[in-house]
């Protein structure tokens, strides 16, 4: 990213308001316990009480301050977006890279191997993998949205490879005789950060939405904190039907808040990255 | 030809790899599912299921994996895939046949109806790019986009059938009421309305983010240029020059869209308790009836692959260009 891209970035409104709503999540979740009033777990409440001036969400069936909840829940489910766009990236970015920059059979055996990873359906397979690991924390759902989610970037990454790999200047790189790890590290790489920021935040849009998925089916660890075990327990005590509204409303609509964020995010670093897009 | 033969040579690899996931995961876990499973269901299950369970985890004999893979094949190729536990003495494919019309109705209907808007309103948010209308259609669909499946077909379950009592709690169709053929279609389409309308807003913004993104890459192309100095009219260029070559990645997205569509409609199923797939994969995994979620994740599989190879088919009468040879 050079320095005239990052006066696109702020310039760009999609990347900006993308861009302020993540920074603020992020301050919930840092001073988390500065901002919830109570324990999430404390639970000596009056059960189900409507939202007031000292539950400014009301309260579960248990009892447990709603708003002092969803404050926590913002850490675990940031976590699991970033952790899991991350790893998601790294096996997008080493299979892409390698498959497009080396070509022949390699490139055969990859792009196999990612097809098949991008056709067979994800939720269901996280479903089926979910159902048969023994879930006590965050760590085996983030395993099991990487494992299904890193096809696409990986697809992406090796056409722009293949790309990159016939310009000019990697040609005469190579030409020189540099090391192939470092024509794709310091030629390539640099030329790709744009995309595979791009992508990072589509993986990070995928986690966090799959992890809600996962938790309200109780396939997640039901007892940690994230805005989707939120959303499974009030479910299970039929909030809706209990008028308890916001109990349900407010944490489904931080995740697409959030989903958003890195969407914004996503489609802007790709209009700023690909110039025939903006205009 | 040539290109088709090679998509079917990847439709039966990833037909195989699927199926062949399909078989490991269970022998990869820690422990024996069918053992696990025995304790758990001790005392609750007769001996018949007890021997369908070990029948269909091949717990019997001390046989190698090799073979109970090959018998595994045996088994597909037969089209016996056991007994469901949770809906004993049903088998699973009766269970899989009773379900599939349901999913395949709401899936497709609902990818049909989303690709077509979504695809439309990409065209009209690249070609007036600028205007206020436009402007606001991206970030909207990005939003949409983003919204958990589940929790909008909730809040539309309390809204618009809790609260209005407009629509059906959910259900398939009214099973209580005795009914001509009409009625029955009728009462099918009114309990559809809802889950099919959530699927819809939330698959729409990914086709209209993709087909905006090919069409502004297609308008800065040269022929666009030369269409235009030719005074050929707005429409003709808008239609006939850019939508046809912009909407053709659109075909090769399919797979990936697709599998997000299959996932959502799971979650939208389970709230409506619409009679499909998506149900009874929830009530399989609640109730750890193994064989059942073995056999639905089975068919969605190989039902995406057809549904992705019926894509690229389409793709090559779109595209002659595919046909000659060339990704």
């Amino acid at each position: 990213m050079s320095l005239n891209n990052i006066k696109l970035f702020i310039k760009n409104k999609k990347a900006l308001f993308g861009a302020v709503i993540l920074l603020l999540l992020l301050l919930v979740a840092i001073f988390a316990p500065l901002i919830a009033p109570y324990s999430p777990h404390q639970v000596d409440f009056a059960p189900s009480l409507p939202p007031s001036s000292t539950h400014l969400l009301g309260t579960t069936s248990l009892g447990q301050d709603i708003f002092s909840q969803v404050i926590w829940g913002t850490r675990l489910t940031l976590l699991v977006g970033f952790v899991t766009g991350v790893i998601t990236s790294i096996i997008a970015i080493m299979v892409g890279l390698i498959a497009g920059y080396f070509g022949g059979w390699i490139d055969d055996l990859l792009s196999m191997i990612t097809n098949v990873f991008l056709v067979i359906p994800g939720l269901p397979l996280m479903i089926i993998l979910a159902a048969y690991i023994t879930v006590k924390s965050v760590v085996p759902i983030i395993f099991v949205i990487s494992v299904t989610g890193w096809a696409w970037g990986a697809r992406v990454l090796r056409s722009q490879m293949i790309t990159l790999k016939s310009r000019d200047f990697v040609k005469a790189a190579h030409v020189v005789g540099e090391h192939p790890l470092r024509i794709i590290l310091f030629d390539i790489f640099p030329n790709m950060l744009g995309l595979i920021v791009a992508n990072f935040f589509g993986a990070a849009l995928y986690a966090v939405l799959s992890e809600a998925g996962l938790a309200f089916l109780g396939l997640g660890n039901v007892n940690a904190i994230t805005w989707g075990t939120i959303l499974y327990w009030a479910q299970n005590n039929q909030a809706l039907l209990l008028g308890q509204w916001q109990w349900m409303a407010v944490p489904g609509m931080l995740i697409a808040i959030l989903g958003t964020s890195f969407a914004l995010l996503n489609f802007a670093v790709d209009e700023i990255s690909n110039p025939k897009l903006r205009r | 030809m040539r290109y088709l033969l090679r998509r079917l040579g990847f439709l039966l690899f990833t037909g195989w790899a699927a199926l062949s996931i399909n078989f490991i995961l269970p022998h990869l876990m820690p422990g024996d599912p069918a053992q696990v499973m025995i304790a758990k269901f001790q005392g609750r299950l007769n001996p018949q299921a007890l021997k369908a369970l070990s029948d269909a985890f091949g717990l019997t004999a001390d046989k190698s994996l090799f073979v109970k893979y090959l018998e595994y094949w045996q088994r597909i190729f037969s089209g016996d895939l056991g007994f469901s536990l949770t809906y004993y003495p049903a088998k699973v494919t009766e269970v899989l046949a009773d379900a599939i019309p349901w999913t395949i109705g709401l899936v497709g209907l609902g990818t049909i109806i989303a690709f077509t808007l979504g695809t439309l309103l990409g065209i009209i948010s690249a070609w007036k790019r600028n205007s206020p209308l436009a402007d606001i259609l991206v970030p909207t669909a990005l939003f949409f986009n983003s919204i958990p499946y589940f929790w909008l077909s909730l809040l539309m379950l309390y809204l618009l059938a809790y609260q209005l009592e407009w629509f059906p709690l959910g259900g398939g169709f009214d099973v209580f009421a005795i009914m001509g053929i009409w009625d029955k279609v009728g009462s099918i389409v009114y309990h559809a309305i809802l889950p099919l309308t959530t699927i819809v807003i939330t698959a729409m913004g990914g086709w209209l983010l993709t087909m905006r993104n090919n069409m502004m890459s297609v308008l800065a192309d040269d022929y666009i240029i030369f269409a235009r100095a030719k005074g050929l009219s707005d429409r003709r260029i808008k239609y006939k020059y850019a939508a046809r070559n912009a909407i053709l990645p659109s075909f090769t997205g399919f797979s990936m869209a697709l599998g997000f569509v299959i996932g959502g409609s799971l979650l939208t199923e389970v709230v409506f308790s619409y009679p499909g797939l998506g149900y009874i994969l929830y009530q399989s995994v609640i109730s750890l009836d193994y064989p059942l979620m073995q056999a639905i994740f089975l068919f969605i599989s190989l039902a995406v692959l057809l549904a992705n190879f019926m894509a690229d088919f389409i793709y090559a009468i779109l595209d002659p260009r595919v046909k000659e040879g060339g990704e």
